[in-house]
């Protein structure tokens, strides 16, 4: 267990933290996933990767935390807030660099799209895993991403960030 | 000629631009990545919005290794729960290596005997085997310029000291062994560790400013056989 932990536990934390957005529930998060885990070994199959069963737990966690916690209106204040900036967009561009500016909107999207992007740019699962994580067809994968970064095009240029697409 | 993207506001994304975001993380099949790279060739359009594909996959990772780790408070907790758990059941591995010790009791110690000797000697002759096909490739070996395992961690100590920068570093696909180490000695670099076709590189062994970091990722990026390459932890 020791040797499991060692090798996932950081990047479970991070994706439970970016859905929960909160150190502390993220940090309760792994505990649980990995007690899960340790009761639970004689179920995992072997059919697809331990960090793609890792994340799939992590997730189902998550989403009961947010549950707990009623603030499902949260998403939609945090992608307002880049909307909301007092500066100027294009004032706002010129005191931060485009990937800050990228980050940020990164930070903002739902939680539904956060999770897509993450799972196939930073955890660099196939679209086969993220079926089997988020627990929906393939092909609602490959649209969910593309969706999901459409928001993200609109947070840029809400933002002052223009990059010719869409 | 048939452009592969499409007009989002009017029409659905086609196949191959919503398999981009898995092209930029090289996590396709080889062949919907020929197909991917056959369309990027024939589509300019289709080029440009890789390009933006590039630039998200990259701050998203840089994003996801600003988030830091877990307390040590998180793995106390794990395991004072694993220690309050009630005894577990035998797994079926136990169960079956009891039989298996169980079997080689049940044998005569003559038969056991006669089985260790013949066991010994397959042994014997299966190293000379290798040993000889190792010494006919000997030529053929190569080491790569990778950190030791057992070395200490070079991040921030408890002094205080800054650690030398870090990256995440995507190599191209045909990238050969000797260009990467040619890359890592001109830029006094070495491979902490790796995962799926990411490389974290660590470079020299003294801290710098963040401009000198920048400019040291920039040139990097701009190297031939190298794809991605992002400050990491």
């Amino acid at each position: 267990m020791q040797v499991l932990y060692g090798r996932h536990h950081v990047r479970v934390f991070r994706f439970g933290l970016r859905l929960v957005r909160d150190e502390q529930i993220a940090e309760d998060l792994i505990s649980e996933v990995f007690l899960d885990v340790w009761r639970q070994a004689g179920k995992f199959e072997g059919r697809s990767a331990v960090s793609t069963w890792l994340l799939a737990i992590t997730r189902f966690k998550a989403l009961s935390a947010l549950r707990r916690r009623k603030d499902a209106e949260l998403d939609d204040e945090a992608a307002n807030a880049i909307e909301d900036s007092s500066d100027d967009p294009e004032v706002a561009v010129t005191k931060k660099d485009t990937g800050e500016v990228l980050r940020e909107c990164l930070t903002a999207l739902s939680a539904e799209h956060r999770e897509i992007v993450d799972l196939v740019y930073y955890h660099e699962k196939s679209v086969e895993e993220v079926a089997g994580i988020v627990g929906i067809p393939e092909n609602t994968v490959k649209t969910r991403l593309f969706y999901a970064r459409k928001k993200l095009a609109e947070l840029l240029k809400a933002a002052g960030v223009e990059r010719g697409w869409p | 000629m048939m452009a592969s993207s499409k007009k989002m506001l009017e029409q659905e994304p086609s196949d191959i631009e919503m398999l981009l975001p898995w092209h930029a993380a090289g996590t396709l099949s080889a062949r919907d990545a020929r197909r991917v790279e056959e369309a990027l060739a024939r589509d300019p359009e289709l080029g440009k919005q890789y390009a933006a594909i590039r630039e998200e996959y990259a701050e998203t990772i840089g994003l996801n290794e600003t988030l830091g780790a877990p307390s040590a408070r998180a793995m106390q907790k794990l395991f004072a729960a694993i220690d309050a758990e009630p005894a577990r059941r035998p797994s079926v591995l136990f169960i079956l290596s009891s039989r298996i010790s169980g079997f080689f009791a049940s044998l005569s110690p003559r038969t056991l005997a006669w089985s260790a000797s013949l066991g010994a000697l397959a042994l014997v002759l299966q190293a000379g085997v290798i040993g000889a096909v190792l010494m006919k490739n000997q030529g053929a070996t190569y080491q790569t310029a990778s950190l030791s395992m057992n070395e200490p961690s070079l991040t921030r100590n408890l002094a205080g000291d800054v650690a030398p920068p870090r990256a995440l570093v995507r190599f191209a696909p045909d990238a050969k062994i000797a260009d990467i180490n040619a890359l890592l000695d001109n830029y006094h670099a070495s491979i902490v560790d790796a995962k799926g076709g990411m490389f974290r590189l660590q470079f020299g062994d003294k801290a710098m400013s963040k401009d000198e970091v920048s400019g040291l990722l920039s040139k990097l990026q701009g190297e031939k056989i190298v794809n991605l390459a992002v400050a990491a932890q």
